[in-house]
């Protein structure tokens, strides 16, 4: 009896806890949609209110209207398929060759591999930037997509998968006379679906939220991805009128979030593994 | 690696049948073998020299010249590095980089364990997941928008004026205050990481046995106990790439603080890249800014390497 009490106790605490965080952390979403429906009137007289008051429906067509969102989303969203798409195929075929091709350096190669991982990003920005304007590719979404295609993580994220894969489908395959390629394409691709679609995820949302690329790379507007669209929205209409501005913001997450919602199992258990080490 | 067991048995089988013809078909085979890793390796191994190996190597040349990216180059051997490291912007970035990764790493951690070890022991932890991961998938610049916002001085600030309202208590102005502004960034980072680090204990607990920890119980340790000697030791291993990980991540603090503050205007929110950023973009100093960038490559490793050596003492591998 007094075990139990002090049980449901313990789950009341918790749950207290976890609401009392939940909220905090829902809290600035809130706050963020209540605001992008404030008049700029409002925003100056009571700045402080909770509820928009009147409803300004206008704020989003009028964010539309000042600048491209509809372009950036379309350039987020093909330059985070291209990467997504080429990463896996490139990283998976690299990490192949690691867990099943004998090569000579090979161990040292991945180490290679292991250690540019390392690298912080920030290094290669200026070199990467003086190298990719004598190539003539900035403010182009090359710059922006193929830096982020070589990825060592990836190729590390794979070989654990490809490991898992019995190695006795690809003798069976073999000894009926398959190369390597078709081994890798009809055997281990399929093998591995799981691991790609959470390494897809993960470079999709590194993709789609990057800043300092598109920062670095992009001058022009229509080119811009979503997070630099608002970056740049916010330097030129952030003055008072927050309501156009977090209409704004609400314009670029909220798409996202849904997507978040509708896929949260997948996504959260592939952003867990990929905090793992890939298990 | 099981290739090369499974050829070496197949070899070891049949020493009588070393013919010339099979020993030439077998170097055939091996040629082979490596086009295909070449093959196979070519694309990732292209871009990673193109764009990583390649801009490393010509970061760290840049760092013993002087360029502004159009005129002349000239060699100038460690003076970047001198200048860098007697300046005192370089030096106040690297202390509120610090400043930031001593804040973001304990407090974010420990909160992400505590929360994660609630939701262990809950049902409804699918939606308590989903609200806690939010943030994660919110791009940087959305969230330093909004907070911008909540944390802002004046009439606006929905955060100091609330906290006025209620309890009479004036806080600093978050943003401005060059001695607050890395407490106001920590929050968000924490904010805006948390979820993650609570998904990837939660995990981790979660391939923890529960006989184990029911064992314990049953031998009289308490709650306490049983997280000391049970849940840590079997959760460290996980907890330790969580550490590496956000040191390295706060070592690299950009994005939100780009959108939140302009540490032009308020110093005390430059950190190592706003500061390779700024030499190298706003000024165009290409050589001090590559100085800078090796200076923060240096401090990641000392630091990981460090981690690794303590790893010993602290983690606990299962044989």
């Amino acid at each position: 009896m007094v075990t139990a009490i002090r049980r449901r106790f313990g789950t009341v605490a918790l749950h207290t806890l976890l609401i009392v965080g939940g909220l905090l952390m829902m809290f600035p979403f809130v706050w963020m949609l209540l605001t992008a429906f404030k008049s700029e009137g409002q925003m100056i007289q009571d700045p402080l209110a909770w509820l928009p008051d009147p409803w300004r429906t206008d704020n989003f067509p009028d964010a539309f209207d000042a600048m491209p969102f509809g372009r950036a989303y379309w350039n987020s969203f093909y330059i985070a398929v291209i990467t997504v798409v080429v990463t896996l195929l490139t990283a998976s075929m690299a990490a192949y060759a690691f867990t099943r091709i004998e090569f000579p350096f090979s161990r040292s190669l991945f180490v290679v591999f292991l250690l540019t991982q390392m690298v912080p990003t920030q290094v290669t920005l200026v070199p990467l930037y003086v190298m990719l304007s004598k190539l003539g590719w900035i403010d182009t979404h090359l710059a922006l997509i193929l830096p982020a295609i070589a990825n060592p993580f990836a190729v590390f994220m794979m070989r654990q998968f490809i490991r898992a894969v019995p190695i006795e489908l690809e003798e069976a395959a073999r000894l009926d006379g398959a190369n390597r390629w078709t081994i890798f394409t009809r055997i281990v691709l399929p093998n591995i679906k799981p691991g790609m679609a959470a390494l897809g995820i993960i470079v999709f949302l590194s993709s789609w939220n990057s800043f300092i690329y598109p920062l670095i790379f992009l001058n022009s507007e229509d080119k811009f991805t979503v997070p630099m669209l608002l970056a740049s929205f916010k330097g030129q209409h952030g003055g008072l009128d927050y309501g156009m501005l977090l209409a704004a913001s609400t314009i670029s997450v909220v798409p996202m979030l849904i997507a978040f919602v509708i896929g949260q199992r997948k996504i959260i258990s592939s952003m867990a593994a990929s905090g793992m080490g890939g298990r | 690696m099981t290739t090369s067991t499974l050829s070496r048995t197949t070899d070891a089988r049949r020493p009588a049948t070393e013919t010339p013809e099979r020993r030439r078909s077998l170097r055939g085979r091996r040629r082979r073998e490596r086009w295909w890793a070449a093959l196979f390796l070519g694309p990732q191994l292209l871009v990673l020299l193109a764009f990583t190996l390649g801009p490393l190597g010509f970061a760290v040349v840049l760092a013993f010249m002087k360029w502004d990216g159009l005129g002349e180059k000239s060699w100038v051997g460690f003076d970047n590095f001198q200048t860098q490291l007697s300046d005192p912007t370089f030096r106040d970035a690297v202390l509120n980089t610090l400043t930031l990764g001593l804040i973001t790493v304990p407090v974010g951690l420990a909160l992400a364990l505590l929360i994660a070890m609630a939701l262990n022991n809950v049902r409804g932890k699918t939606i308590y997941r989903v609200i806690y991961f939010l943030p994660v998938v919110t791009s940087s610049v959305a969230v330093a928008v909004i907070w911008q916002m909540l944390l802002a001085s004046g009439d606006l600030g929905m955060l100091n004026n609330t906290v006025h309202d209620w309890f009479g208590i004036t806080l600093p102005d978050w943003l401005n205050d060059p001695d607050w502004v890395m407490v106001a960034i920590a929050a968000v980072t924490i904010w805006s990481s948390l979820g993650l680090n609570v998904v990837i204990f939660l995990a981790g607990l979660q391939s923890i046995p529960a006989h184990l920890t029911e064992v314990a119980r049953i031998d009289g340790a308490g709650p306490v106990r049983v997280f000391r000697h049970v849940t840590l030791p079997l959760l460290s291993p996980t907890i330790f790439f969580s550490f590496v990980v956000a040191v390295i991540s706060s070592f690299q603090a950009f994005d939100q603080i780009y959108v939140l503050v302009d540490p032009d205007h308020n110093e005390g929110a430059r950190t190592i890249v706003y500061q390779v950023y700024d030499l190298g973009f706003k000024k165009f100093e290409f050589g001090a800014s590559s100085a800078a960038a090796l200076l923060l490559t240096l401090m990641t490793i000392v630091v990981t390497v460090a981690q690794f050596g303590m790893q010993k003492r602290f983690v606990h591998y299962e044989s």
